[in-house]
């Protein structure tokens, strides 16, 4: 049997480990919940993780949509950006996959052509874990980018408005001759 | 080859194994980003609270005053006694678990210390050993433990990851309300000079200047005067506030963060042409104070005492100004303040009259001993009664959805009302899913006192499940904007849906009030309070 028959074959059981293995990342009590709880606005955690998971495994099924991987895989690593792990913890999820289906398909893999399949599949994962990578640094950056903006709006709009900051004036004022020009010889405005 | 690693003994290099061990034998793991700074002495010693001192959560020493244990054992005694209520959600609880899996920062961080049940399980554990028969005989298993260094971090650290927002109390049968909790807590770390510096800093702001930026009066009248030219271009209608009138009908009390903050300046310019209208059209008398310039009460996150003492500002500067009723702006907690604590600390405010619109003839009867009617049910009495001239399709560029604040929802049963307004002033209104509104409402993440820079982290996580519920209708409906009615909400929300749904905007909901507001003698609007086109004005 072809890797892709066996995989569809098998995809309840494989996701279903898959979502077993992520949620064991958080701790005991919080994992049950996760797992329990099936309204996607009581348990967003749980149940973008799992919709994600799905998705992701159909798109790997059929080859490398990086448009629709990066759809499913962006929510998740969103939430785990932010959550108590390191930027491995947050990610290494993904290579899990590549366990889970060694355990309940290898004794297929006797067969040549699946094990290459397989060994062609081992590297979409690991292009998404890399996708996953880039969107965790992402997640990271516009963190960051928030907290200097918030940061911006509370002071620099109140002086702005109180009157204390004086913009640049709109036409070649004399006065702007007077501020040293850069290197260029720009006044990069 | 043989030496190399498999790849799932590489893999299992990355430790991703949360703790196994029991909660008490779990140590506190204090992370950047999910707590706030320590308070600036300064604004400590100000108020004149205990033990001002500089100290860092991440340091290992937090220059504890010696006594710090007796303190803190005094202090809880004296609040068991005090707080009948505080003794009963000490020992009531039977751990039933309905309240676990609704706290919003539980959901979103996956910390189980953050079930609200664990959350106060922290402190009842201390209340056990120190003040019960069988927590002082069998200890642990009683489910005791002594107070140390470590526990109080431990407890400093999750207190401030409470909202205070009481999602958890609606599910709990017994009604143990774990924001009171929370507040319990808090008032004991004030004890030892334990405050954070977003509470602290506000604190003293407003006790001194009268709101919590420190906005000076002649600040305040500049800025309230900076919206009047914008307003002014925008609708070429002058309006002219009134500021510490007296004699006026109603003083007016709002968030200072509605003068300071976009977009709660909006809000703050809908209001200012309500008023108006309101003055044209029915001659109502409305003042603003420079001195009683904050309606958020930040005492109310740092002790029973501050909290009277910074809600009393208000009704002095009504009586002051011998207003005949206080009307209240967009806020949060400023309500649970008022509906819920003012009149067994400053009231009842005998020497205002019992609230009536002067234009519907409407009693507010809720409002008869506190004598303070909230903006949205004042509006909304006027646009049932068709007082106000709208032209909804203003807003049409707008598609809505409606936040519940925790405060004005949970703190005073709001519920109707803003929607009866957002509905009335504009076309386009889905409501997100029914988990996550009305009593169910879902905290933005960053209510009493959290809404710092520094903690980051905890905000977005804290927010995620309002988020999740925006996410939905947004992909749903379309929905781009989020009106709201609290200060702290248009402060935190627009940073919530830049990190999880970007393209949704928010509102307070007088911002639409006003834009659909049609005055007496204004010149056809191009644009709205922000200066964005009106539908149809694209070109213009």
């Amino acid at each position: 049997m072809k890797l892709d028959k066996l995989l569809s074959q098998h995809k309840t059981a494989l996701v279903k480990r898959w979502f077993d293995e992520v949620v064991k990342t958080y701790p005991v009590d919080t994992a049950r919940f996760l797992k329990q709880q099936k309204d996607p606005f009581a348990n967003p955690v749980g149940r973008t993780t799992l919709n994600g998971l799905e998705a992701m495994f159909d798109v790997l099924e059929t080859g490398v949509d990086r448009e629709a991987l990066n759809s499913f895989l962006d929510p998740i690593i969103r939430i785990r950006a932010i959550q108590d792990f390191t930027p491995s913890q947050a990610t290494s999820f993904i290579l899990f996959l590549k366990q889970i289906i060694r355990d309940t398909l290898g004794k297929e893999f006797q067969d040549p052509d699946v094990m290459a399949s397989f060994l062609n599949f081992e590297s979409r994962i690991d292009d998404l874990c890399l996708m996953a990578f880039d969107i965790y640094v992402k997640c990271r950056e516009k963190l960051y980018q928030i907290q200097a903006n918030e940061m911006r709006n509370t002071t620099f709009r109140a002086f702005q408005r109180a009157g204390l900051v004086k913009d640049v004036p709109d036409e070649d004022s004399p006065g702007l001759r007077l501020i040293s020009p850069t290197k260029n010889g720009d006044c990069n405005k | 080859m043989s030496d190399f690693p498999k790849p799932d003994e590489l893999l299992s290099n990355i430790d991703r194994t949360p703790p196994q061990t029991d909660w008490m034998d779990t140590p506190v793991n204090i992370r950047k980003g999910m707590y706030c700074y320590a308070a600036n002495p300064k604004s400590v010693a100000y108020t004149h609270l205990p033990f001002p001192h500089q100290w860092n959560p991440m340091d290992e020493d937090w220059k504890l005053p010696e006594n710090w244990k007796e303190i803190l054992h005094e202090g809880f005694k004296v609040r068991l006694e005090r707080f009948r209520s505080f003794k009963l959600f000490m020992d009531i609880c039977v751990r039933c678990g309905a309240c676990a899996d609704k706290c919003h920062f539980f959901i979103g961080t996956g910390d189980p210390k953050n079930m609200p049940v664990l959350r106060a399980e922290l402190l009842r554990s201390i209340y056990r050993n120190d003040f019960t028969a069988a927590g002082k005989i069998l200890g642990r298993l009683a489910g005791a433990r002594p107070l140390t260094v470590e526990v109080l971090k431990e407890l400093w650290y999750y207190f401030f990851q409470c909202t205070e927002c009481r999602r958890c109390s609606i599910f709990c049968p017994y009604g143990i309300d774990t924001a009171e909790i929370t507040m319990m807590a808090r008032e004991l770390f004030n004890l030892i000079g334990l405050n954070i510096d977003w509470i602290a800093t506000p604190v003293a702001n407003c006790y001194r200047t009268g709101n919590h930026l420190g906005i000076q009066p002649h600040a305040f009248k500049d800025m309230l005067d900076f919206f009047v030219d914008d307003l002014e271009e925008i609708t070429g209608v002058r309006v002219e506030p009134n500021f510490n009138k007296k004699g006026a009908d109603i003083l007016f009390i709002t968030p200072s963060g509605d003068v300071f903050a976009d977009p709660g300046t909006y809000t703050c310019m809908g209001y200012l042409l309500l008023f108006h209208y309101l003055k044209e059209v029915y001659g109502l008398d409305v003042t603003w104070s420079t001195y009683a310039s904050e309606g958020g009460n930040f005492g109310s996150f740092t002790s029973h005492e501050m909290m009277k003492r910074l809600n009393s500002k208000m009704y002095a500067e009504a009586k002051r100004l011998g207003v005949k009723w206080i009307l209240g702006g967009e806020c949060g907690h400023m309500w649970r303040v008022i509906n819920q604590y003012m009149d067994t600390m400053n009231g009842p405010a005998d020497f205002l009259e019992e609230p009536v619109s002067p234009i519907t003839g409407t009693k507010f009867e809720n409002a008869k001993s506190t004598k303070m009617v909230h903006l949205s049910e004042f509006t909304a009495d006027l646009i049932k009664h068709g007082k106000l001239n709208l032209d909804p399709s203003r807003n049409d560029n707008l598609i809505l959805t409606y936040h519940d604040s925790c405060n004005p929802s949970r703190g005073m049963g709001m519920f109707d009302e803003p929607r009866y307004v957002i509905q009335s002033v504009a076309n386009n209104f889905y409501e997100m899913p029914p988990n996550t509104i009305r009593e169910q409402t879902f905290c933005c993440g960053s209510g009493s006192g959290l809404n710092a820079g520094e903690n980051m982290e905890l905000r977005l996580t804290g927010g995620l499940p309002r988020a999740n519920a925006v996410k939905h209708v947004h992909d749903k409906y379309g929905v781009n904007m989020l009106a709201t009615i609290c200060a702290i909400d248009r402060a935190a929300l627009p940073t919530l849906m830049d990190y999880w749904v970007p393209g949704v905007g928010v509102t307070g909901v007088t911002e639409m009030v006003a834009n659909a507001l049609i005055l007496p003698g204004e010149r056809e609007r191009t644009t709205n309070l922000r200066g964005e086109p009106l539908p149809g004005m694209e070109d213009e």
